[in-house]
């Protein structure tokens, strides 16, 4: 690996001040699983190393008046481990089981994955269906995205020089909803998603129509997508697979997918219809408080 | 700067300081700086598992640590699973299992073995094929590997139940 110094300050203000002084060739350090093999491979070369692990700004995971706060710094296993996520945020806690194995899980965050900006990063369709705003904290204070709006291309995202994303803040969870990730992968884990699918939604009271959903794509375009137009015509339709079948429709139409090992153009479309259907199925299971009987990380 | 440091850490008990460069990871201090050369390189970018040591008791991948990173840690590496030469019951469940051939993978396997029964004492063939998905093994197939942490599983709880 290349020469680099290394810093671990204690305050969002000294981070951002380092960022700043080293305009351009400092770059932050989270759980590294990204970062550190892309520095060995020489892709990234960065001058200064900022570690973000000791802000307690970007350790954050609670809950408040706001809804849930996740630190950008959190790694995978406190996400999963955290009793609100689980029966709330149910699709974090789906992805944060699905990136690498225990290993990662252990280091890697999401505050990482959405900073990398793949376009199959796992958590970031969750993050997306689930609402969730990035509070990002710069020189000239701080500023909110939502997730949706956040990455620009693959490794690109709208964080400017001497940036940093502090967390990601979900809205509370209306009652009557439910949510779910899930990937497309050739093997039972340890791979990169072939599609993803995040959902959310929400039922009226008697737990048979659709009141709200939100819907989000990963590993289909440059940057994961929110299938917006998927997601609004759910609005005020019954649960059937009629409704579910238009959905899926609607989601393939904005699938832009890559032909690559993993998978043809085709195939990913394809793939995208019937995860959308399989996830929302799951989704609305929640919602109305079903076991899906999903088995975890698989 | 980007010159060494030192670095205070406790492995296996033992607290150490160690001078080392912030581009050095947590597996090349280990091995080349403390000659700790029992925790194995295999692909050095987090995805084979054989460097898995125990950090403030998660498992991780030693790979993807910086070594000044470790700053303040507490370490357990394969070194510090055995009592003297006194092995444990993962350690000799893989030994009667045969549950290795060229071993390189071994010590990873077996630390993360150890994370994952201080967690779940009792664990399905489903929770331990999941738990160890992260580590890569060329020899074996695995199956022995499974049949090695039941094992080591039922022989700690009986051990613990006297
Ligand atoms: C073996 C293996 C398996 C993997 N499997 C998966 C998988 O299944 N699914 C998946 O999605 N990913 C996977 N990954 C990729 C990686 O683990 C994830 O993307 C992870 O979430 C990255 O988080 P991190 O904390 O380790 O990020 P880091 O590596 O620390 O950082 C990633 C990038 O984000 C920047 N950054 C980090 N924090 C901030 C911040 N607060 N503000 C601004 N920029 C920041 C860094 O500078 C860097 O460019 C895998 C990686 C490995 C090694
Ligand atoms: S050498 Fe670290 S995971 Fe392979
Ligand atoms: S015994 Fe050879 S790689 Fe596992």
């Amino acid at each position: 690996m290349h020469a680099f110094d290394y810093q671990a300050p204690t305050t969002v203000a000294e981070a951002i001040q380092l960022l700043a002084k080293h305009n351009g060739t400092a770059r932050p350090l989270a759980g590294g699983t990204d970062l550190i093999d892309q520095m060995r491979v020489g892709r990234f070369a960065p001058e200064v190393v900022i570690d973000v692990k000791k802000l307690k700004e970007l350790n954050v995971l609670s809950v408040d008046a706001d809804g849930l706060h996740v630190g950008a710094a959190v790694p995978c296993y406190r996400i999963y481990s955290d009793e609100t996520v689980n029966s709330q945020y149910t699709a974090l806690a789906d992805s944060c089981h699905i990136i690498g194995g225990i290993q990662i899980q252990s280091r890697a965050s999401i505050g990482g994955n959405l900073c990398n900006s793949g376009p199959a990063a796992d958590s970031t369709p969750s993050m997306i269906a689930l609402g969730g705003v990035c509070v990002i904290t710069g020189p000239d204070g701080t500023r909110e995205v939502p997730v949706e709006s956040f990455c620009t291309g693959p490794g690109k995202n709208v964080l400017k020089p001497g940036e940093l994303l502090v967390e990601v803040r979900f809205p509370t969870r209306p009652a009557n909803s439910g949510s779910h990730y899930r990937r497309m992968i050739p093997r039972n884990e340890m791979d990169i998603a072939v599609v993803g699918v995040g959902a959310s939604v929400v039922l009226d009271a008697s737990g048979q129509k659709f009141a709200s959903a939100r819907i989000a794509l990963g590993a289909v375009a440059p940057t994961p997508l929110f299938a917006q137009a998927a997601s609004a015509l759910l609005a005020g339709q019954p649960v059937n697979d009629e409704t579910l079948d238009k959905a899926a429709t609607a989601a393939r139409e904005i699938a832009s997918p890559i032909t690559d090992m993993r998978g043809t153009r085709e195939y990913r479309i394809h793939v995208t219809g019937v995860l959308v259907k399989r996830v929302l199925q799951a989704a609305v299971a929640r919602a109305r408080g079903e076991d899906i009987g999903y088995c975890r990380g698989h | 700067m980007s010159g060494k440091r030192v670095v205070t850490l406790t492995i296996n008990g033992d607290q150490t300081e160690v001078l080392c460069e912030p581009r050095q990871t947590l597996l090349e201090v280990l091995r080349n700086n403390l000659d700790f050369t029992g925790t194995k390189e295999g692909c050095s970018n987090g995805n084979c598992g054989a460097c898995t040591v125990l950090m403030d008791g998660r498992p991780v991948v030693s790979c993807l640590v910086l070594a000044v990173e470790a700053e303040g840690a507490e370490l357990r590496t394969i070194e510090g699973v055995a009592c003297g030469s006194h092995l444990d019951e993962v350690q000799s469940a893989f030994l009667e299992g045969a549950a290795l051939q060229c071993g390189i993978c071994t010590p990873g396997f077996i630390v993360q073995t150890e994370a994952l029964l201080a967690e779940n004492p009792n664990p399905s063939e489903d929770d331990i094929r999941f738990y160890l998905a992260g580590n890569l093994c060329r020899c074996t197939g695995y199956d022995k590997i499974v049949r090695a942490v039941q094992a080591a599983a039922e022989k700690r709880q009986v051990a613990r139940s006297v």
